[in-house]
């Protein structure tokens, strides 16, 4: 195993030491490992928290800041974080308004939020409320597993619900724009390389030179099948299929089209995947509207992508368009 | 040999705890290998800073009682741990401290109906159910054991009646196909693989029948 670090057991903690030194703009609490804005809590707005197992940066502390996150909390690599960190976050950000947690549904995460929300309203009286997202077209048969898995459509929750808070929603409202947001959003992803979990220290699954894993999640957990190594135009099929078999996608106010690279793998592949999308979009009648590409939630320095569509109407388009100013996600300000 | 009403105190307990971090600790390759194999492959790593950070309080002066023990146990675990296992482990701790009373010491019949407790929370928490290829697959049939043998007035074979139950349980978690956690996403493919949860669930037992017999 090659990688930047140090020790693999002060990963994290390095992570939000060089994240405090390279952004000023944002305030670091380096013992509950929460990322939060400098001028939090901003009185009178709905404070957004976030947070997961690390090794998918910049989600979610790149996503902190005016107009997104207000405070993220970071946990081990590919492990939630712990109910105290919530907790501590929620106090440092509560600005009188109610606290939106936005949760992505695997089982810890799902776990130790709602211990956190317990915890809050037995002891604080901040009003919580959490969104659960769930996009991941690639788990069949949910009711025999732990659910779909919360992916992509978190980037555009987080982003979303974060500008409806910045424009003065309360926390009902706040909390229904992302509940739409993820009740119109699908995703699927494929891998063409295994990440490597760095205190493990060698590759979470072994794949060939000659095979990609098709609806891949984003900690190296297996998806729905393994298929022969396949050009960007075939790939882009495999993983728009199911998800436009789905939710109909077409007429209304177009779609946000989102091609989210994994870690290791480079814009230049992540315009052809985009440009494959796209072709396919035309052909089945969905409009564009929005676009987003690049890597943005990550599984560490696993090579492939995922796409998330997400259905748009003026409402959504107007809080996309909103300004926001994040390490990861930054225009109009 | 022991009688019904011998008891159980913090130092017992404490024995317990730290066996089972020893276990953890010379098993931390083991499981996360497993859990390399339908899981995230953290799971070894986890618990062993979780059991890590428990020792830690132990050392720096355990709290008098064994629900006070219990219960540092179970926070602990549920601060420095994350994930799943760190929410399920605290919870049954905290559960089993819910249910030991406030006395110096309980006696064997609490210290069953307390693990039966602590294995009630892990349900309530995960939603677990038999067969699903999870922690619950070791402790149920454990428990189960250990309240059907505890009739007599053999304490330690009743506890060795539940680590092997929990081992059997481990055992037969690899041909079951999952439908919680992380591996449940690999549907079919979980087939053929002993559960990391069962496995680390199995030493918490043995480490049980090992030192409070």
């Amino acid at each position: 195993m090659k990688k930047l670090i140090n020790e693999p057991a002060d990963i994290v903690a390095e992570a939000l030491l060089g994240i405090a030194a390279a952004h000023p703009e944002l305030r670091v609490d380096h013992e509950n490992k929460i990322v939060y804005r400098a001028d939090a809590p901003v009185r009178g707005k709905v404070a957004l928290i976030s947070g997961g197992g690390s090794g998918h940066e910049p989600l979610h502390a790149g996503f902190v800041g005016p107009g997104m996150l207000d405070a993220a909390c970071a946990g081990e690599v590919f492990t939630s974080p712990v109910p105290d960190q919530v907790m501590a976050a929620t106090r440092l950000v509560d600005g009188g308004a109610g606290v939106l947690h936005i949760v992505k549904n695997y089982t810890g995460d799902v776990m130790n939020f709602e211990m956190a929300a317990e915890l809050a309203a037995a002891e604080s009286g901040v009003e919580v409320v959490s969104v659960v997202t769930d996009d991941d077209v690639a788990v069949q048969d949910s009711l025999y597993t732990a659910g779909r898995r919360g992916v992509g459509v978190t980037v555009l929750v987080e982003k979303i619900a974060g500008a409806a808070a910045t424009e003065g929603y309360d926390l009902a409202r706040v909390a229904d724009v992302a509940r739409r947001v993820n009740a119109g959003g699908r995703s699927m992803g494929m891998a063409l390389t295994s990440c490597t979990v760095p205190a493990a220290g060698h590759p979470t699954f072994d794949l060939p030179d000659d095979e990609i894993e098709i609806g891949i999640g984003i900690h190296g957990e297996p998806g729905r099948r393994r298929v022969p190594a396949a050009p960007a135009r075939e790939v882009a099929e495999m993983l728009m299929e199911p998800i436009l078999a789905d939710l109909d996608f077409t007429g209304g106010d177009g779609v946000l089209a989102f091609v989210n690279g994994m870690g290791g793998t480079p814009l230049l592949e992540l315009y052809i995947m985009y440009n494959e999308v796209a072709t396919i979009l035309a052909k089945s009648g969905v409009t564009v509207a929005r676009s987003l590409v690049g890597p943005f939630i990550t599984s560490l320095e696993m090579a492939g992508c995922s796409v998330t569509l997400l259905k748009m109407d003026e409402e959504l388009l107007r809080l996309w368009d909103a300004p926001v100013r994040t390490p990861g996600l930054r225009w109009g300000m | 040999m022991a009688d019904g009403t011998a008891t159980i105190d913090a130092a017992v307990i404490e024995r317990w705890i730290r066996a089972f971090a020893a276990a953890v600790a010379e098993n931390e390759e083991l499981l996360t290998r497993l859990d390399s194999a339908i899981g995230d492959a953290d799971h070894g790593s986890n618990l062993a800073r979780g059991m890590k950070a428990v020792l830690a309080k132990l050392d720096g002066g355990p709290p008098g009682g064994p629900a006070a023990l219990l219960k540092q146990t179970g926070m602990t675990l549920v601060s420095s741990v994350g994930g799943a296992s760190g929410a399920l482990y605290g919870t049954f701790f905290l559960r089993m401290a819910g249910t030991a009373g406030t006395a110096d010491g309980i006696d064997q019949a609490g210290f069953a109906a307390a693990l039966r407790a602590g294995v009630e929370g892990i349900v309530a928490r995960g939603k677990a159910e038999a067969g699903d290829k999870t922690m619950y697959d070791a402790l149920a049939p454990a428990v189960d054991a250990l309240d059907a043998a505890m009739g007599g007035d053999d304490f330690s074979g009743a506890l060795r009646a539940a680590a092997d139950a929990a081992a059997a349980g481990r055992d037969a978690t690899t041909p079951l196909l999952a439908r919680k956690g992380r591996a449940s996403y690999l549907g079919e493919r979980s087939v053929g693989h002993q559960d990391p949860g069962a496995t680390s669930a199995a030493l918490l037992v043995a480490a049980a029948a090992d030192t409070l017999g």
